[in-house]
């Protein structure tokens, strides 16, 4: 984790364009951050339980309730025989106090809550034999620090992207550029500004810092000491007067941008087609100087009832047909090669860079600050998540 | 009686104790070894201080909305209405409590929104909607929970005997000293209750504020972000506890104006 980090800061740093030198297997150093409870794999497939309980990102598990045509939830009943349950979650914290009910068999894990799942023992380590569509997952997302530890995988990538800014063209002229847009003091569109709703919107405020204040000497939007966290937190309260809403529930934000009460803000692409196919004049792009983003592995739950179900969904969803559809869908990267020659629209695995690694690194992936400082310093202790929770409830005030 | 004890008080003193343990930040369990850092935090971070009196402020001033819209209602539909109007009239205030409480919190997200109906009917006026915030937000609980004021007030204002403001008005008082000097001190009670309900209802409220309260957070939205985002609940337990250390003064208090007679 370190040594990527390192590589893509100092990409970010001095803008050279051959990012793609660090290697994949990194799980080493991350190792010795914790080590993860032992929990047993999977040795063979069994008998379909005939139930299954999913928690997925919105978007991920589409049944046919928002779009008669968008479904893979019946099309994989069908197939396997297996009742399907969907819970959609609108945080990564969400995700994790879902999970340790322990109701869910899968969940489509964000990097911010991969590896705390695995040290608290709420997911189990996926064996990637018994899943055939693993040789066709790009070798690129396979044995990375958010979905592995020591080389063993705890899950199966789905896909991954970028957050992105976003604004309605009839109100934000000129078109903004970088993140600026939503930090700067007195901006024109105060009051119609929108923000993530998640302690882990603190990276986004960080990366812009990393940028423009270079003397704070950030080297990764996750690993902030004291001072670099008061500097991201400063920042933000700057931007709280300006915010009319912060949102988590991606149908508040479509809500919100439909009646313009919000104008400028961050985004995922799957919130951005849902406005343009409502005929919304906004637009979205990838900011200069690169942003935050997710890439996500679906885990399977230590206590699950169904993990035959579990297996089976899992090889289902990232298969190429299927991978194809749900990341076309929610916008984003799929982690499935074959996937892209699937896609209806033939240009969408190079608008969102499937193949191109070099740019998968500028993406600065979710991860959960941990003591431990990410970027290699070892001579400060960096925040933690309880303290960028505890820093977010401050900024909203 | 037992069955209060147990699933009530129970879950009260389980909830006690929970505030006194700590968690690890990193995976989120619960740790059980005994401390009071989460009530230090709550005393020592100024932001938990800030939404606290956010919480009872608003709570106060729907209360104090509420109190003024309800009374004369009341006292019309106590007073002056027919027998007939009069069961209309707490039907028509029922009637909003049988829509749930979600759609009515986001009719009023439609309406606040800018071009909705707030804005259109202040238009005239030179006005315009106050949009997502603390004033959209004291307006639609006051909105939301305006029956629970009305109802106590009016059963306490028909128990007043009529002779009583037959008799203030042969002693030669003017109907608004009368209203002043014998209707409101009497009513005085009812409106304790009712208050009792709408402080409380408001206190506890997390969901009216985010559909409607902008970027603003209450007392109910730190517990919900510290179970739901956070795990961490031992601390929304400490959080949890102050509302109820509020309503226990606040129903002391009202107990001795009387008010829990009139429930």
């Amino acid at each position: 984790m370190k040594k990527i980090a390192a590589a893509v800061g100092a990409c970010l740093l001095t803008l050279v364009a051959g990012c793609g030198t660090s290697s994949g297997g990194s799980s080493t150093t991350s190792g010795g951050v914790f080590t993860a409870p032992d929990v047993p794999q999977k040795k063979s497939l069994g008998a379909k339980e005939g139930a299954l309980n999913i928690l997925a990102w919105p978007g991920y598990a589409e049944d046919g309730s928002n779009d008669p045509k968008t479904n893979w939830v019946t099309p994989f009943e069908k197939q396997t025989g297996c009742t399907t349950t969907v819970k959609y979650f609108g945080t990564s914290d969400e995700a994790v106090t879902l999970m340790k009910t322990g109701e869910y068999d899968v969940v489509s894990a964000s990097g911010d809550a991969s590896l705390r799942l695995v040290a608290s023992g709420d997911v189990a380590p996926v064996n990637t034999g018994l899943i055939s569509s693993w040789a066709d997952i790009r070798p690129f997302l396979k044995d990375r620090p958010w979905n592995s530890v020591k080389g063993q995988m705890y899950g199966i990538p789905q896909g991954w992207g970028a957050n992105l800014l976003m604004w309605r063209t009839d109100t934000v002229k000129p078109a903004p550029t970088d993140w600026g847009a939503v930090f700067a003091k007195n901006s024109p569109y105060a009051g119609k500004i929108t923000a993530y709703d998640a302690p882990i919107y603190i990276a986004d405020a960080a990366l812009y810092l990393m940028q423009t204040k270079p003397a704070l000497g950030i080297k990764n939007p996750y690993a902030l000491d004291q001072k670099q966290l008061a500097a991201a937190v400063a920042l933000l309260k700057v931007q709280r007067p300006q915010v009319s809403e912060y949102w988590n529930d991606y149908l508040k934000e479509v809500s919100a941008f439909t009646s313009g009460d919000t104008v400028l803000g961050t985004t995922w692409q799957l919130i951005t087609g849902l406005l343009q196919a409502d005929k919304v004049p906004v637009k979205a792009i990838f900011p200069k100087g690169g942003s935050t983003g997710w890439s996500d592995t679906w885990m399977v739950s230590a206590k699950s009832k169904h993990s035959n179900c579990a297996y089976a969904w899992m090889d289902y969803i990232t298969s190429a047909k299927v991978n194809a559809e749900s990341a076309y869908y929610f916008g984003e990267a799929p982690a499935n090669v074959k996937a892209c020659d699937l896609v209806p629209d033939k240009t969408f695995c190079d608008t969102f860079h499937a193949a191109d690694k070099a740019f998968a690194d500028q993406i600065w992936y979710w991860t959960t600050p941990i003591q431990q400082c990410l970027d290699g310093r070892k001579n400060v202790q960096c925040t933690d998540y309880g303290d960028w929770t505890q820093a977010w409830t401050e900024i909203k005030g | 009686m037992l069955w209060l004890g147990v699933a009530y008080l129970g879950a009260l003193a389980a909830l006690f104790l929970t505030a006194f343990w700590g968690q690890n930040s990193f995976t989120g369990e619960v740790e059980r070894v005994w401390n009071v850092d989460n009530f230090r935090t709550l005393v020592t971070v100024d932001v938990y201080r800030t939404i606290t009196l956010r919480t009872l402020g608003i709570a106060a001033l729907v209360t104090v909305l509420d109190a003024v819209i309800a009374f004369p209602v009341a006292l019309y539909m106590a007073k002056v209405a027919s027998p007939r109007a009069q069961r209309l009239l707490v039907i028509a205030v029922l009637m909003p409590l049988w829509a749930s409480y979600l759609v009515k919190a986001y009719a009023w997200r439609s309406m606040l929104g800018h071009g909705g109906l707030v804005s259109w009917l202040a238009r005239p006026f030179g006005l315009d909607t106050p949009g997502y915030g603390l004033a959209g937000l004291i307006i639609v609980l006051a909105y939301l929970w305006l029956p629970y004021m009305i109802l106590p007030v009016y059963a306490g204002l028909e128990r007043l005997p009529d002779s009583l403001l037959e008799a203030s008005a042969d002693l030669g008082a003017r109907n608004v000293s009368t209203l002043a000097r014998v209707v409101l001190p009497m009513a005085m009670p009812a409106v304790v209750a009712g208050s009792i309900f709408t402080f409380s209802l408001s206190m506890g409220d997390y969901i009216a504020v985010k559909i409607v309260g902008g970027a603003n957070q209450m007392l109910g939205n730190v517990v919900y972000d510290n179970v739901g985002a956070a795990n961490n609940l031992p601390l929304a337990a400490a959080v949890a506890t102050v509302p109820v250390v509020v309503m226990l003064g606040y129903l002391a208090a009202a107990r001795r104006t009387g008010a829990l007679e009139q429930l």
